[in-house]
């Protein structure tokens, strides 16, 4: 019991990161129908950008606040990252709207080879481990099994969720949200109707390049390393969370990736590390063939 | 896909001042634009010390460099009004040169309605006899004139590693060229071929001969097995199951240590044999037979043709298909499953064929792979392995055997050049290290080859079943890969 209630504070933790993730994927999936290869790989260049600046705060500028700093860190991450993808976007995406199907997702994988080779050319190809951060850690049961709680892990939880809700009220009820609906069920309907497609499909890959920097501070605090090709699976998971939470659906995206989450950790917890990356990918494949509109997205209705 | 204006951008437009200042403003924003992405990843470089704590050196004046690139490019763009499709196809013409722009002017020429210029058709038809010639005799020119030390690396870094990858290339483009269907794990297939010769010869003894056709239909097995179940579902999702199915191939073979031997590989797989003559320096090795002084270079020879009987028979098998009923099945699936559906075509059991073939096809390539490295290791078989063959294929031109067969050339071989430019370092100094761009290049190129092509390098289609006259079409007619 002990176990599996730290099992699932572990999940849950490694589940938001998934989430926070797979909102990039599923929204770009969602409006321009495109599954954005390159997003695993912003993710991991957002948290070298992240470390990097945590060590200009620190280093440099001699900042000795740490809340301070993870804020800066924070903010900084999330607004470059997003000046990133929206960069990419408009280089490699935007020229092939309206091209065939399979153009923009080889241009996707061109970008995906891309960053995380300029990530290695540019920063070396070692592990990069950032400075150790206290961490208080609770413990919760007095038993033989200690089931601990760290105050990374509530910070990685609240933070998410704060973030879902203001990013949930901004799709649900401001006219960029509209908009970006409005997109998602028909883009040359919207585009008619007045809407500015282009920057509108802008504004999406800017949100999700936010959300992934976010993951991306996560990921440095949580595991205290990372590397040029820690990009491709955590994308690939997040990408299977989107598609098991329903792709399109941004409440999917978090379940999707609060549940591979905790599938993954107790499958590591109970059966065996080696193989927790294959039972990620059988469950992506397994709702795919049984379950294809996900757990929360609509059935795509077939046109003849 | 729009053909570009015709008249010069530089004759279009005058410099003026009127247009001076919107350049200006125009270069300088993404002047700051590129700054901002080059902080702090390129301004600052973390490396770790001693003691492993990072430390932080300033790299400002690349930084800034890289800014001042980008506002003279966008300035000269700006100026010039040309788009970038225009920009792409001059600098791709004029670097590819000769062949390549011979390809890319008859390509071109294809694109619209109008009827193909004797020039195209005469290139059609000789040019791919032509390099079937020069590639047949490769080896012996190379040897000709570099000798036997130095043409083995020509033989072997050049000749067979594109070959394999054209080989690749021509059986995927079966399951996405013809059938329409996207496959994102094909690597797995290809380690399937390579781990089942690797497997057989080192556990049973049996020969390459013998493990070649096992190999295939192990890998089309496979094929089979993984199809079945995801072969309803369509476009995308059929993209990513088939990512997942290769990475948990690969994911076995890394974890089942006991079959596999894990991230280690398996060493010391069986060289090729000259049909039972082992090409070693022995009384009865190939040499000695045949009365040549023995030098390592004829089983590299016997590769290179091993491997090019092998992709022409890929391409053999691929050309016959395509006439027959179920060739013409797959396309007909590619264009409109629904209507193939209603007319009576078994959509699963076509669909399962196309996926067998590419997988059989993928098998013997690995087999050879195998053959010829004497070692595997999951290494080689990543997801970059399956997204390079499938960036062959989209690059080339999906419906083209010859537009694959030249994608491979140009997105193995140019990395392979990559090796060659030691002249830089008097350039940029003696730590400059032109390998290490390699891939960095190569994602580049994807995405710029993409915009430039997007369908492909060969962009004309021709479909096997016409009314009165052969004719070509453009790409964008045709639903490959489109799930």
């Amino acid at each position: 019991m002990d176990n599996f209630l730290q099992q699932l504070i572990n999940g849950i933790t490694l589940g938001s990161i998934y989430g926070l993730i797979a909102i990039g994927y599923t929204m770009v999936y969602g409006i321009i129908g495109m599954i954005n290869f390159a997003h695993g790989d912003v993710f991991m260049l957002s948290a070298f950008i992240a470390l990097i600046i945590f060590m200009i705060l620190t280093q440099i500028l001699g900042l000795g606040s740490l809340p301070i700093a993870f804020v800066v860190v924070l903010i900084a991450a999330m607004a470059l990252t997003a000046l990133w993808n929206w960069a990419i976007e408009r280089l490699a995406y935007r020229p092939l709207r309206g091209s065939f199907r399979l153009a923009p997702l080889i241009s996707a994988i061109g970008m995906s080879i891309f960053l995380s080779n300029f990530v290695q050319v540019v920063q070396g190809p070692r592990n990069k481990p950032a400075p150790q951060l206290p961490n208080h850690v609770f413990n919760l049961t007095g038993g033989a099994y200690d089931v601990t709680l760290s105050v990374r892990q509530i910070l990685i939880v609240v933070i998410t969720a704060v973030l879902l809700a203001a990013f949930w009220y901004l799709v649900k009820y401001t006219s960029l949200g509209r908009a970006q609906r409005a997109c998602e069920q028909d883009l040359k309907m919207a585009a008619l109707l007045g809407i500015d497609v282009d920057a509108t499909i802008s504004i999406t890959f800017v949100i999700g390049a936010a959300l992934a920097a976010v993951a991306g501070v996560m990921f440095v605090i949580y595991y205290g390393v990372v590397n040029f090709a820690d990009g491709f699976v955590p994308g690939v998971k997040a990408f299977t969370a989107a598609v098991l939470g329903g792709i399109g659906s941004l409440p999917g995206a978090v379940l999707g990736g609060l549940l591979i989450g905790l599938i993954e950790v107790f499958w590591s917890s109970y059966f065996t590390t080696d193989y927790k990356d294959v039972a990620a990918f059988m469950i992506l494949a397994i709702t795919l063939i049984f379950l294809p509109s996900g757990i929360l997205g609509r059935p795509e209705v077939e046109k003849v | 896909m729009t053909a570009a204006p015709q008249t010069s951008p530089l004759a279009e437009t005058a410099v003026s001042t009127g247009q001076l200042v919107p350049s200006l403003r125009a270069a300088a924003a993404a002047a700051c634009v590129a700054f901002g992405l080059s902080f702090p990843i390129i301004s600052y470089h973390a490396e770790s010390n001693i003691n492993n704590e990072l430390v932080l050196g300033a790299r400002w004046p690349l930084s800034f460099g890289i800014a001042a690139i980008v506002f003279v490019f966008v300035f000269l763009r700006q100026m010039a009004r040309a788009d970038w499709r225009m920009w792409f196809d001059r600098v791709g013409s004029i670097a590819a040169g000769g062949m390549g722009g011979a390809l890319v002017q008859a390509a071109r020429e294809g694109e619209g309605v109008a009827p193909p210029s004797p020039a195209r058709i005469a290139f059609g038809r000789y040019f791919g006899p032509f390099a079937l010639g020069v590639l047949a005799l490769f080896p012996l020119i190379s040897l000709g004139l570099l000798g036997p030390a130095s043409s083995l690396k020509w033989i072997n870094n050049y000749g067979i590693q594109i070959m394999i990858y054209v080989m690749l290339g021509w059986g995927l483009n079966i399951v996405v060229g013809l059938a329409g269907l996207l496959d994102l794990g094909y690597a797995a297939f290809y380690a399937v071929g390579a781990y089942s010769y690797a497997l057989l010869s080192t556990t049973f003894g049996l020969s390459f001969w013998i493990c070649l056709p096992l190999a295939g239909i192990l890998a089309a097995m496979w094929g089979i097995i993984l199809g079945f179940p995801v072969l309803r579902l369509r476009g995308d999702y059929l993209a990513i199951v088939t990512l997942a199915f290769g990475e948990i191939i690969r994911q076995v073979l890394i974890n089942w240590v006991d079959l596999t031997n894990g991230y280690a590989g398996i060493a010391g797989i069986p060289h090729v044999t000259f049909f039972g003559i082992p090409f070693n320096d022995d009384d009865n090795g190939f040499a000695a037979i045949f009365h040549l002084p023995y030098t390592p270079i004829y089983r590299t020879i016997f590769l290179f043709y091993l491997i090019l009987a092998l992709a022409l028979l890929t391409n053999f098998v691929t050309m016959r298909l395509r006439r027959l009923p179920i060739g013409r099945a797959w396309e007909a699936l590619r264009e409109d499953e629904i209507a193939c559906r209603s007319l009576g075509i078994n959509t699963r059991n076509t669909k399962l064929t196309a996926f067998a073939l590419g997988a059989m096809f993928g098998g013997f390539a690995g087999s050879f792979f195998s053959v010829r490295q004497g070692f595997v290791s999951p290494e080689s078989f990543t997801f970059i392995e399956s997204a390079t063959i499938l960036a062959i294929v989209v690059l080339g031109g999906m419906g083209s055997q010859l537009g694959v067969a030249i994608a491979a050339a140009v997105m193995i071989g140019a990395p392979e050049l990559m090796r060659e430019l030691d002249w830089m370092k008097a350039l940029f100094g003696q730590d400059f290290d032109p390998t290490q761009y390699r891939l960095l290049l190569f994602g580049a190129a994807m995405v710029i080859m993409m915009i430039w092509k997007p369908r492909g390098l060969v962009s004309t289609r021709s479909p096997s079943i016409f009314l009165k006259e052969r004719k070509a079409v453009s790409g964008d007619l045709v639903k490959e890969g489109h799930g």
